[in-house]
C-alpha cells in the first residue's frame, strides 16, 4: 500500500494520537531535570538534583538492587521454561490443547489483584511472603506467557527441514537442537527474556502484597511515596523505570527483526 | 504433506512424545503459582469461615455501586478505545514501511510500560495546578483550574492510554489478513471508495473488532493502580475495594469472595462474547 494513499486527516490523526500516547511519560522525563522545587513544566533550569535524592537515599538504592535481581531470576528461569514449554506446546500433542493454552494466557487476563491476594493468602502459610525466591516465583508465574508467546511464534515459522538434513547428516536429536534449532530460535529467546524482565521490572500489584519492608521493588516503594506526594524526585524514578523498559524493549524489537530475517 | 501424515501416525501408535514432556516444567510453574493460588482462594471464600462471606456483597450497597462502575468505566473505556483506535489500526495498516514503525512503537511503548508511571505522569498532567491547567490558564482559555482528578474521567483517561495497544493490535492484525486485491475488485464492480469500505473492509475486520473490544473489557474490569491513583471515592473499581478489604481490612475470606466474583463476572464477559470471538485471534498480540 502506498503512504499516499492514506488520507491526510487520518494522517493527521494518527501522528497526533502517537504523539498524546508518548507525551506524558516525556514530559514527566523533562521536568524530572528540573533545577525547582516545584513540578513544572516546562521545568525551571537543568539540574541533576532530583536523580541526585534518588540515587542517595538508601530506600530507593537498595529497591532497585531487588528489582534487578528478580527481574534477572525471573528472566533467566522464563526463558528456559518458556522456551521449553513453547517447543512442546508447538510440536507435541496433547489430549486438550485448549486447556493448556488457557493456562498458558491465564495470567494475562486474570485480573492482576486476584493473583496477587491468591498468592498472598498461598505464600503466607509457606513463609515465603518477603522472600526473593516468593517473589521471583511468582513473577516468573506472570512472565512465563510472554515468552511462551514470542518462542512459539518463532517456532510455528521454523523451516524443519534443517533438522531433518542435521539428522541425515547424522547429528542425533540433543546435537540437533543445541546445533540447529538453538541458534536459530536464540533471537526470540532473548527477546522473550526481556519481555519477561520488564514484566517483572515494571508489576506492582502482586510485588505490592509479596513484599516487606526489607524486600521491595522499585514500583512498591514508588507507589508507597506517589500516595502522599508528587515532588520531582517521584519524576526522577519514573523516568528510570521507563529508560529501563524502553532500553530493553527496543532490543528486543531488534532481535525480533533479526528472528523474522531468518 | 504426505510425510507430515505419516508420521502424526508413527508418533500416534508409538504412544510417547517425547516433545510434550517438554511443557511439564511450564506446566508445574504455572499450576503452583498461577492456577493452585486461585483454586485455594476459591476453596477460602467458602470455608473462611463460611460460604456467608458473599452475602458482604448484599450487606452494603457500595459493594454493587463500585461493581456497577467498575462496568461502567470497563465498558466506557471499550468504546472509546474503540473510536480511537480503529482509525489508529487502520492508518498503520496503509501506511508506509516508516511511518507504520513509528505509529508500532508509539503504541507499543505504553503496551509495556509500567501502569503506575503512567498514571504519575497522569498525575502530574491534570492536576489542579499541573501542566494543562497551567497552559490552558496563561493561555486565558479558562479562567478557573478545572477539577477532573478524583473523577470517573481521569480514570478513564488514564485506562484508554493503557488499554488502546489491547484494541489496536488485534484489529490490525484482521485488516492485514484482509486481500488486498478486494477493494480494487469492488472499486470495478462499481463500488465508490466509501461503499467499498463499508460493504467490504470494514465486515472483514470485525473479527478484530470483536477480538479487541473483549479483551479490552476484561482487562478493564481488573484495573487498579490507575484508578487508585487518579480516582476518587466515588469512582473507586473493584480491584480497590478487594485490596482495601484483604489488606486493610483484614478479611481475608470476604476478600476472597469479592475476588471470586471479580473473575466470574469476566468470566461471563467472555462467555457472552465468545460467540462471536475466536478467543486466538484475541490473544495473540504479546508477540507483537
Amino acid at each position: 500500500m502506498s503512504p499516499a494513499r492514506l488520507h491526510p486527516l487520518l494522517l493527521g490523526y494518527a501522528i497526533f494520537l502517537a504523539f498524546v500516547l508518548v507525551a506524558p511519560t516525556l514530559i514527566v522525563a523533562l521536568m524530572s531535570f528540573s533545577a525547582g522545587v516545584l513540578l513544572r513544566f516546562p521545568p525551571q533550569g537543568f539540574s541533576w538534583r532530583w536523580y541526585g535524592y534518588f540515587l542517595g537515599a538508601d530506600t530507593w538504592t537498595r529497591s532497585i538492587e531487588t528489582s534487578a535481581e528478580v527481574g534477572a531470576a525471573t528472566a533467566a528461569i522464563s526463558a528456559v521454561v518458556g522456551t521449553l514449554m513453547a517447543l512442546g506446546l508447538v510440536r507435541g500433542r496433547y489430549r486438550w490443547p485448549q486447556l493448556l493454552n488457557g493456562l498458558v494466557v491465564g495470567p494475562m487476563l486474570v485480573p492482576p489483584v486476584v493473583i496477587a491476594i491468591g498468592l498472598y493468602f498461598m505464600f503466607v502459610r509457606l513463609h515465603l511472603v518477603g522472600t526473593y525466591s516468593g517473589m521471583i516465583a511468582a513473577h516468573t508465574a506472570l512472565a512465563l506467557p510472554y515468552v511462551v508467546v514470542v518462542v512459539s511464534s518463532s517456532l510455528r515459522n521454523f523451516d524443519r527441514t534443517l533438522e531433518r538434513a542435521a539428522n541425515s547428516l547424522g547429528a542425533g536429536p540433543v546435537r540437533t537442537f543445541f546445533k540447529v534449532t538453538l541458534p536459530l530460535i536464540l533471537p526470540s529467546v532473548g527477546a522473550g527474556a526481556l519481555f519477561a524482565f520488564i514484566t517483572s521490572w515494571d508489576e506492582l500489584i502482586v510485588a505490592y502484597f509479596l513484599s516487606t519492608p526489607a524486600v521491595r521493588t522499585l514500583p512498591v516503594v514508588m507507589w508507597g511515596a506517589a500516595q502522599d506526594t508528587t515532588d520531582p524526585t517521584l519524576a526522577a524514578v519514573a523516568t528510570f523505570l521507563s529508560v529501563i523498559t524502553v532500553a530493553f524493549l527496543l532490543i528486543a524489537r531488534l532481535l525480533g527483526y533479526r528472528t523474522r530475517a531468518a | 504433506m504426505a510425510s507430515a501424515a505419516v508420521s502424526t501416525r508413527q508418533r500416534a501408535r508409538s504412544g510417547a512424545d517425547l516433545w510434550a514432556l517438554l511443557a511439564i516444567p511450564g506446566i508445574l510453574i504455572l499450576g503452583a503459582f498461577f492456577l493452585l493460588p486461585l483454586v485455594l482462594m476459591a476453596l477460602r471464600s467458602v470455608t473462611d469461615p463460611s460460604p456467608a462471606n458473599y452475602l458482604v456483597l448484599t450487606s452494603s450497597s457500595i459493594y454493587v455501586r463500585v461493581l456497577v462502575n467498575t462496568f461502567v468505566v470497563a465498558g466506557c473505556c471499550t468504546v472509546i478505545c474503540l473510536l480511537l483506535g480503529y482509525p489508529y489500526a487502520y492508518a498503520m495498516h496503509r501506511a508506509g514501511p516508516k511511518l507504520a514503525a513509528v505509529l508500532t512503537i508509539a503504541i507499543v511503548l505504553p503496551f509495556w510500560s509500567s501502569a503506575l508511571v503512567r498514571s504519575y505522569a497522569w498525575l502530574v498532567l491534570l492536576r489542579e495546578n499541573g501542566v494543562i491547567n497551567g497552559w490552558l490558564l496563561s493561555a486565558h482559555l479558562i479562567a478557573t483550574p478545572f477539577r477532573i482528578l478524583r473523577t470517573n474521567t481521569a480514570v478513564i483517561i488514564g485506562m484508554c492510554h493503557i488499554l488502546l495497544p489491547f484494541m489496536v493490535f488485534p484489529i490490525y492484525a484482521a485488516m492485514r489478513r484482509i486481500d488486498p486485491t478486494l477493494l480494487p475488485a469492488a472499486a470495478v464492480l462499481g463500488a465508490n471508495p466509501f461503499r467499498a469500505m463499508r460493504k467490504v473492509f470494514v465486515p472483514l475486520s470485525l473479527p478484530g473488532v470483536y477480538a479487541g473490544s473483549l479483551i479490552v473489557f476484561i482487562v478493564a474490569l481488573g484495573f487498579f493502580v490507575v484508578p487508585a491513583l487518579l480516582g476518587g471515592p466515588r469512582s473507586m473499581m473493584f480491584s480497590e475495594l478487594i485490596v482495601t478489604t484483604v489488606y486493610e481490612l483484614l478479611e481475608f475470606g470476604q476478600g476472597a469472595a469479592m475476588a471470586i466474583v471479580l473473575v466470574a463476572s469476566a468470566l461471563m464477559a467472555l462467555a457472552v462474547a465468545s460467540r462471536f470471538v475466536r478467543l486466538g485471534d484475541a490473544l495473540n498480540y504479546g508477540s507483537r
